[in-house]
């Protein structure tokens, strides 16, 4: 067991985990943030991205125990007061989801996309960025649709 | 009609509570003291299992219980079972091998489940799965299709010896069915006659469905009651239930409550019964605590059932003026070891009556032998069985264009079916179409008159430039009922059910027995109800998803929500709507006839006397004013059996740009114009087409399952494995448009959209590369290597 202290969409938490624990189990299990999903054991389809310490970060990659001491914002803490993050309207607006298990983790790396990149993106270098983001549903077309003018809008 | 009516690009209702993480998937379900599964699974692919020991794993620490497939059997626990029964042209049924949900004595796939160690976390279930000790004796397995029919291949299952010969000259091992549609002396005739005979070789390459939520189940068992809830990752939670209880017999209907919360994508796979459902409910009980289980990715790969995986040698016959004679189709499909739910039913009756296509083929004859192997067991992948005909007969006539050394569209279009209705020779009866409008338009949305000169222009740059056609059919919802279930031999009706509520304050509430997951519904249904009752879309809500809820339903697959669930909310909608006009008639004082529904308002025609929604609904609840000929409240309920199948169809043009260097493909163009009868939320149709078509690119270019022959291991097993389409997979250029036609056969006139683009991708983009690159000689995934070695061989046959 080890206990680990972190900033989780401002509050400080401190939760006891397994050593194996990773992040997105402590995520999900401890702190009932369910937002964060789990799509692949293997690294590679992004629905667990959370920015830990303001950088994208695959919450499946990262064991909780080395997150101890960090800022961790998950989907949850995107809208304040309500009131929707420009990245979640332009989902909405541009039907940039279908069954919505791949969006918490698009939307987390779009915003990091914009933070990295700036917010005039255009549609090469967002499908490039999407490489470790699997979305079985929407074909992409309108995800690079919306993160454009999410993008454009922050 | 209301803003937020039919025809309107409505923003999706539920996308708030996916965009702020606050949607509800099965592995978000947790209950007080509940306890984890985790399956122990079979590592080989045919084995006899000699012993199990679990003195090491009942020790290990949290450890609660751990089920074997004996403990299931003696608690009277049946086999997982194929609920559409298939019948070999001889007059025999198909070979059903038992499937029980734990392996008893054999394991017949990799993943297979043999125990189920029950452990207060996920992480001590884990451990103790690894101390389970079980000895097996590998026995020689067969994993591909081609080989299943040897005459040395092992038997993946023994059946009692019949004695049959069977025509094809060999034993029946391994041989689920060998059945046939079609008149076979006609088509026999017809190619006697023939001026003209194409054949091809085709493989329809074996996918994994990976819908990104992976299956997950939660079990509850209440002793007082003697009442169990499953939650699940299911598209059909009735049927499920019907199957669980009835068949399966883990829990009586009457008392088996599912709940399908968010279902993050499906393609088919969560359509099925499987394992996990049967043992974690069995183990709820026997605990007497709440059970779930989350499948791992890597779970995934090896237990959702796998799609397509045919080989199949077709022929056309032609007369002089390029006009079809008749075809012939020989395919041999892959089942895998068990026969999952509707596995008899795909390369069946979803594949055999697709192959007219939109053409007026004469006769047809299709012959089908259905195979076991050791493989994890093949059902419906988006699509199902329609994508596997579409690519035989599309390949084919483009095959025929270049041999004939005509025009492809014109071949096409010389052979199109133009009179509806059209009765195929192979079942179906077309209800509607317009194939010359879907020709045309692709065409000019294509420039495929300006393509000669950008093919030159990429040559300029070393690139081979190729163009691709596919025009497909699509039938959806399986109907009517009387005929499925007859002949056809589906086990269930596959009518669907609604519920309309009117709430005493004018709300509505729409109940409705199929199961979005990811398709909109919430948004696509409530916008028929508001188009109805002229009321904003937001006192509008729609629920599926709960058996205690929604009285029945048949769920979604097979793009049989917009025929069926539409048209039983509409009928509902009809009952509330006469009932309602009733009340108005009544308290306005006139007669029924004369009251219309404007603005969200019961008016007297041609006056400025009205009732808004809310004041008939007050009214029909509060009862005070009415009389005793009408009941109080205001829902109704209805059922939809249609009367026949639903038919879209389309046209696509693919252009490829392949660089002959390394052999990789890029879409450069991708038009794809769709008849789907009439739309009612084109935003979300839209949207169901570039996925659709995007699955399509990754069967044609990237994905394929593929097991290695000596082991029967499965190689493609995660994502680091088998490649699925990525955002850069994308054509470069993306052109949608819609035609509409729309269907006789249902009240909105709609027909269905989910897999159409996964149906018709995948020949129009082999049809470009091969186009591209000078040879036929092409099977799928048509990946760079493969692509480069084609290459290879022309370039060989050429310098010859
Ligand atoms: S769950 Fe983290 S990348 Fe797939
Ligand atoms: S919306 Fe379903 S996986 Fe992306």
């Amino acid at each position: 067991m080890t206990t680990v202290a972190m900033t989780v969409n401002g509050k400080a938490v401190s939760v006891d985990s397994e050593d194996r624990a990773l992040l997105v189990e402590v995520l999900r299990e401890k702190l009932n943030l369910t937002g964060t999903h789990v799509g692949c054991d293997t690294s590679q389809c992004g629905a667990c991205v959370v920015l830990v310490d303001g950088v994208a970060v695959k919450s499946c990659t990262m064991l909780a125990a080395q997150a101890d001491g960090s800022t961790v914002e998950t989907i949850e803490s995107l809208a304040k007061n309500g009131e929707l993050h420009p990245m979640q309207v332009a989902f909405n607006e541009n039907h940039g989801l279908q069954c919505g298990f791949c969006t918490p983790g698009m939307i987390m790396t779009a915003v990091d996309m914009v933070r990295r990149r700036g917010k005039t993106l255009d549609d090469t270098t967002i499908r490039h960025e999407l490489e470790g983001n699997i979305c079985r549903c929407t074909g992409y077309v309108n995800i690079v649709k919306a993160i454009k003018a999410g993008a454009a809008r922050m | 009609m209301a803003k937020d009516g039919i025809g309107a690009s409505v923003l999706r209702k539920e996308d708030r509570r996916f965009t702020t993480g606050q949607g509800t998937y099965t592995d978000d379900v947790n209950r007080p003291g509940q306890l984890h599964a985790v399956f122990v699974r079979s590592p080989h692919a045919h084995a006899t299992i000699k012993s199990v020991d679990l003195t090491a794993a009942r020790a290990m620490p949290g450890v609660v219980a751990i089920h074997t497939g004996e403990e299931l059997a003696e608690g009277g626990i049946n086999n997982l079972i194929c609920g559409w029964g298939i019948t070999s042209k001889d007059g025999t049924p198909m070979k059903m091998g038992p499937y029980p949900p734990l392996a008893i004595g054999k394991v017949r796939f990799v993943g297979q489940p043999v125990l189920a160690v029950v452990a207060e976390s996920r992480g001590q279930a884990e451990d103790a799965a690894h101390a389970v000790e079980v000895d097996y004796d590998i026995l020689p397995s067969v994993t591909r299709l081609a080989d299943a029919l040897n005459p040395d291949a092992p038997a993946v299952h023994h059946f009692e010896a019949d004695g049959a010969v069977w025509e094809h000259g060999q034993p029946p091992k391994n041989l689920i069915f060998d059945w046939e549609l079609g008149d076979a002396k006609a088509t026999d005739q017809a190619f006697a006659k023939a001026k003209h005979v194409v054949k091809i070789d085709v493989v329809n390459n074996r996918t994994v469905p990976s819908a990104m939520e992976a299956r997950a189940v939660v079990a509850e068992y209440a002793s007082a009651g003697e009442h169990f809830t499953l939650w699940n990752t299911t598209q059909n939670p009735h049927l499920l239930r019907v199957v669980l209880s009835a068949f399966i017999n883990v829990a009586p209907e009457h008392k088996l409550r599912i709940i399908a919360p968010d279902v993050g994508g499906g393609f088919g796979s969560k359509i099925f019964t499987y394992s996990e459902e049967v043992v974690c409910l069995w183990s709820a009980k026997a605990t007497g605590r709440p059970v779930k289980w989350a499948s791992s990715r890597s779970e995934a790969f090896l237990t959702d059932a796998h799609g397509r995986d045919h080989i199949t040698t077709a022929e056309m016959a032609f007369d002089e003026n390029h006009k079809m004679l008749g075809l012939k189709v020989d395919t041999i499909a892959n089942l895998g070891a068990y026969m999952s739910l509707f596995a008899s039913l795909i390369p069946t009756y979803l594949y055999g009556p697709l192959l007219s296509g939109q053409y007026a083929i004469p006769a047809i004859h299709c012959n089908v032998r259905a195979v076991y192997t050791n493989t994890v067991p093949v059902d419906a992948v988006r699509g199902a069985g329609r994508p596997e005909a579409t690519y035989v007969l599309e390949r084919l006539i483009e095959t025929a264009a270049r041999e004939l050394g005509v025009d492809r569209a014109e071949l096409r279009r010389k052979n199109f079916v133009r009179t509806f209705p059209y009765q195929t020779p192979v079942l179906w009866q077309y209800d509607s179409g317009d194939y010359d409008g879907l020709l045309d338009s692709v065409l000019a949305k294509a420039d495929w008159n300006g393509f000669p000169a950008r093919k030159a222009e990429s040559a300029k740059r070393g690139k081979l430039r190729g163009i691709g056609l596919s025009c497909y059919i699509e039938a959806c919802g399986v109907a009517p009922s009387s005929a499925v279930g007859g002949a056809l031999g589906c086990g269930v009706g596959m009518w669907e059910m609604a519920e309309i509520k009117v709430n005493p304050v004018g709300t509505v509430e729409v109940f409705v027995g199929t199961l979005g997951h990811g398709q909109g519904h919430e948004t696509t249904y409530a916008q028929i109800a508001a188009d109805r009752f002229g009321i904003p879309i937001d006192s509008i809500s729609v629920i599926e998803g709960d058996t205690d809820k929604v009285q029945q339903g048949m769920g979604s697959y097979g793009s049989r929500t917009a025929g069926n669930g539409t048209s039983a909310v509409s009928k509902a909608l009809d009952k509330v709507e006469a009932k309602a006009k009733k009340i108005a008639a009544h308290l306005l004082e006139a007669s029924e006839d004369d009251i219309k529904i404007e603005d969200g308002n019961f008016v007297i025609a041609g006056t400025d006397k009205k009732l808004t929604l809310t004041e008939v609904a007050l009214a029909a609840y509060a009862f005070h004013k009415l009389p005793t000929d009408i009941e109080p409240g205001l829902d109704e309920k209805a059922y939809f059996d249609p009367v026949n199948l639903t038919y879209p169809a389309g046209a696509f043009v693919c252009e490829v740009e392949v660089d002959p260097a390394t052999g990789t493909t890029e879409i450069v163009n991708f038009t794809a114009v769709d008849d789907f009868g009439n739309v009612i939320n084109p935003m979300i149709v839209e949207g169901q087409v570039h996925g659709g078509v995007i699955h399509g690119i990754g069967q044609a270019l990237l994905e394929e399952v593929v097991y290695d022959p000596d082991s029967g291991q499965l190689m493609t097993g995660s994502y680091n494995d088998y490649c699925m389409p990525r955002a850069d997979n994308l054509p470069t250029n993306f052109e949608l448009a819609f035609q509409v036609t729309p269907s006789p056969s249902n009240p909105l006139g709609v027909k269905g959209c989910g897999e159409a683009g996964a149906i018709g991708a995948p020949p129009a983009i082999i049809n470009a590369i091969t186009d591209a690159i000078g040879t036929n000689d092409l099977q799928m995934p048509a990946t760079a290597e493969k692509v480069w070695r084609a290459l290879q061989g022309v370039s060989a046959k050429n310098a010859a």
